[in-house]
């Protein structure tokens, strides 16, 4: 049984360009799939077109069953009972993220309110909860902060603890740590690595760097100009790249990783 | 919307990762198709607001009566020898209309003009200005956008005379500081730009940076404002014309023909039509030439090649 | 240069090099930081506190941390776009003074600067040609035709097309515009050339691309980068010095094979151990 299977997804613009062409995957529950591919590859698009969010005259043919739901031509009814539930995601601009007129902890009472039927004191220990699983320090001041008051990863990991508030069987992360320093990253990849692992959660993790996605998922499909040009196991994808593009891809890593290798061998 | 956060999220990664290949040759065709399409608005509102124009410009070198003829019938019926027919002073309807389409086109020109001086001077100077002269500035501006324009023409025309010198200026005046405001948040939002701290690093001076890099950046999005100021200028001319604010007679101006047709407006109804719907077709017209103006002067839609 | 050449040099050279050799006295600091603060009004604590740092010709420097460790900040005070609340910034031995105005040339001359955003650091109302040219013009080394030349070979040093010159920066991708940025910071052959995070919006192919472009540019143009980079694999590949900075304190610097290989701070290795690897 498959959680996500996307099978011939092409995306078009209103005028018919084709930006994701024929593209099939699938993720099975509690598994980690990794998206790689540079700006204009289509990756993002493709992540947005699982839960229906494709921007406004954009088109999606082909299939996408999520959770045993369709989502290609499915209704906004249809497809608010997917989101959250089946599947959530969390974007690389954190502050786009949440709502900047609303406190971090009402914004997290809301889905917690809908889906597990909480109130009261209920629903606040939920949230507080909700806060230290992302281990952010100081959950009241945290739930009572508007998102500009608090930092930038403090920030993806509210966004996260949302995502997470419904406990979605998919976990789709959108270049999650892009905006974020390394070593704000490197927590972040460990959380989310710690997380995914205690809920048995599926992922689908996107992301322009092969490291990052090579730290998190298993398998991983490459995609450039819309198709995916490579897929396989990840540690077998960056070790003997195949294809023209994901030899460059590979090797433009490697020679800014060996140079850090000649600098620190002393 | 639960767990899921819908925004205005870009469909592909912004920010810190932008595109190799961003400039795809659908994307240009698609934004030459738009920009053609827009520029029939363009088209548009040139015919109609040249029509106007054009009556104005002849009206300099040919008039079928004299302004302050009162030779003819008093409100006599449009005709064969009064084309749109007679006021109620026996002047013809026609004539002062010409006349008046000068007076708009002029009025419209000159408040334009006068506000665009003024506007952008004080805009660009108070978007450079910090501290106090940057408040003296802001709330200069303020009370010159909350003073009545009425109450501005009836003091200039106090201390001057009513003239359409007078009815301009205040116009001018009044537009000024709804243009200096504009230029200052757009002057502020280039600033912020990395290519000025480029010119600055380059020993690029801060007037050649203002002339070379500010204006030209602006300078769209400023003619847009300005094509729809001079629509508004035209209806302030004409009310403050209605008013008894305006240019004096014989000088027919639009505003003063509506008054005028005011009593007779059910037995000679053209007096006050002529000039309401020369009125209506002027302010279109430029609303569209502004319409027009916003597409083709985005630079990322001129001149591209696929 | 003149009589206090050697007190200056002194002063200047004092700070970060903690080698008061007589013999190998280390050449004049091309740009020298003397125990800089900046705090901007009202606000708590300072965004540079007590720098000192020396770029020396041929020794690029790189300026590592993270957001809000005043890294950029420190890159304005370099180009002199902000006066420091105390503290010297040194051209060539000289405390940089705006009002001097033929200083002022000889500063915008030698120090130029690459942005991190190529997009919002061209004109998009200006030809390419205008773009790389503006230097030349406003420092008034050329006239309009007398820069042609210059320019098309700038823009042919960075590996871009002969008519490049008569696009627009629209035209362009993300990394051929910071090609086009590079140019425009070249055509005068300044001896510093100061970067704000220049690769870190690029794509990783293209990153790539431009870091050899930068080297490049090194070894043939002998130019000396100042870098303001968190990415520490790019600072590796280009600049001979490191300096740590975190809120605002260079908390460590040396040679980046010492300080990258070697830290001492503990801020340092956490930084190293934070970047992600790729699997062996």
């Amino acid at each position: 049984m498959t959680l996500l299977d996307i099978r011939d997804l092409t995306i078009r613009t209103a005028d018919g360009r084709v930006l994701v062409d024929r593209l099939s995957l699938t993720v099975s529950p509690g598994e980690r799939l990794g998206l790689i591919g540079e700006s204009g590859s289509g990756k993002s698009l493709t992540t947005l077109a699982v839960l229906g969010l494709l921007p406004e005259g954009m088109t999606a043919t082909g299939s996408v069953e999520l959770a045993g739901t369709q989502i290609v031509e499915a209704s906004e009814k249809q497809l608010n009972g997917v989101r959250g539930r089946d599947a959530a995601i969390v974007f690389q601009e954190p502050l786009t993220a949440l709502d900047p007129l609303m406190r971090v902890g009402r914004q997290l009472a809301e889905p917690l309110r809908r889906r597990r039927g909480l109130r009261g004191t209920e629903l606040k220990r939920a949230v507080t909860q909700a806060l230290e699983q992302v281990r952010l320090p100081e959950p009241g001041r945290i739930a009572r902060a508007f998102p500009h008051q608090i930092s930038g990863g403090q920030r993806q990991r509210a966004a996260l603890a949302l995502a997470l508030a419904c406990e979605p069987k998919l976990l789709i992360a959108d270049e999650p740590t892009t905006a974020l320093d390394v070593s704000v990253q490197a927590e972040m990849l460990d959380l989310v690595d710690t997380l995914v692992r205690e809920r048995e959660m599926a992922v689908l993790f996107v992301s322009h760097d092969l490291a990052v996605v090579a730290r998190i998922t298993d398998r991983a499909v490459v995609m450039k100009d819309g198709r995916a040009v490579e897929r396989g196991d990840v540690r077998e994808i960056v070790r003997h790249p195949r294809q023209e593009y994901t030899k460059a891809l590979v090797g433009s890593a490697r020679r800014l990783e060996s140079a850090l290798d000649v600098r620190s061998a002393r | 919307m639960t767990g899921v956060q819908k925004t205005g999220q870009a469909p592909e990664e912004t920010g810190r990762t932008p595109g190799t290949s961003s400039a795809t040759p659908a994307k240009s065709v698609e934004s030459a198709k738009q920009g053609a399409r827009r520029s029939y608005t363009l088209i548009a509102g040139c015919v109609l607001a040249g029509l106007i124009v054009l009556l104005a410009a002849v009206s300099f070198v040919w008039l079928p009566y004299a302004p302050d003829d009162t030779s003819g019938t008093r409100l006599a019926a449009p005709g064969a020898g009064h084309l749109l027919g007679t006021d109620k002073l026996g002047r013809d309807l026609f004539t002062q209309l010409m006349t008046g389409s000068r007076i708009a086109v002029e009025a419209g020109l000159g408040s334009v003009l006068t506000a665009a001086l003024i506007g952008v001077s004080l805009g660009v100077l108070s978007a450079f200005a910090l501290g106090w002269l940057d408040d003296t500035l802001a709330a200069f501006l303020d009370i010159l956008i909350a003073f009545p324009t009425l109450l501005l023409a009836m003091l200039i025309v106090a201390a001057r005379s009513a003239t359409l010198g007078s009815a301009v200026l205040a116009i001018g005046l009044a537009q000024s500081a709804v243009v200096a405001r504009l230029v200052r948040i757009l002057v502020k939002r280039v600033l912020a730009q990395d290519y000025i701290t480029a010119a600055r690093t380059s020993g690029t001076s801060w007037p050649r940076v203002v002339a070379g890099h500010v204006l030209p950046n602006i300078w769209p999005t400023l003619v847009v404002n300005l094509a729809l100021q001079f629509g508004l200028a035209v209806l302030a001319e004409a009310s403050l014309s209605y008013l008894g604010l305006g240019a004096p007679p014989p000088n027919a101006s639009w505003g003063r023909m509506l008054q005028e047709a005011q009593a007779t407006f059910t037995t000679a109804p053209a007096g006050a039509l002529a000039p309401g719907v020369l009125l209506v077709l002027l302010v279109i017209g430029v609303n569209l030439i502004a319409d027009g103006l916003r597409d083709t002067l985005d630079p990322t839609a001129r001149r591209r090649r696929a | 240069m003149t009589r206090d050449e050697s007190e200056d040099r002194a002063t200047a050279a004092a700070p970060g090099t903690p080698t008061p050799e007589v013999a190998a006295a280390p050449p004049t600091p091309l740009l020298a930081l003397g125990s800089t603060s900046l705090q901007y009004r009202g606000s708590a604590a300072p965004v540079v506190q007590d720098v000192s740092l020396a770029v020396e010709p041929g020794r690029s420097l790189a300026l590592v941390g993270e957001s809000g460790a005043g890294k950029t900040t420190l890159l304005r005070l370099l180009l002199g776009l902000t006066r420091p609340t105390s503290g010297t910034v040194r051209f060539d031995g000289d405390v940089l003074d705006p009002r001097d105005r033929g200083q002022m040339r000889r500063f915008r001359r030698t120090v130029q600067c690459v942005f991190q955003d190529p997009y919002s650091s061209l004109d998009p109302r200006r030809r390419v040609g205008g773009i790389v040219a503006e230097p030349l013009r406003s420092l008034g080394l050329d006239t309009r035709r007398t820069a042609a030349p210059k320019v098309a070979e700038a823009l042919e040093r960075v590996g871009l097309p002969a008519d490049a010159a008569e696009r627009y920066p629209h035209e362009f991708s993300g990394g051929q515009r910071q090609r086009i940025a590079i140019a425009r910071a070249t055509v005068c052959h300044p001896k510093v050339l100061l970067a704000d995070e220049p690769v870190s919006a690029l794509d990783v192919t293209t990153r790539v691309k431009v870091v050899d472009l930068l080297a490049e540019l090194k070894h043939e143009q002998g130019l000396t980068l100042v870098m303001v980079s968190h990415d520490l694999s790019v600072v590796a590949s280009l600049c001979e010095r490191t300096a740590v900075l975190e809120r605002g304190r260079v908390v460590e610097q040396g040679d980046t094979a010492q300080v990258l290989g070697d830290p001492a701070h503990p801020y340092t290795r956490r930084l190293i151990d934070s970047v992600p690897r790729l699997p062996a």
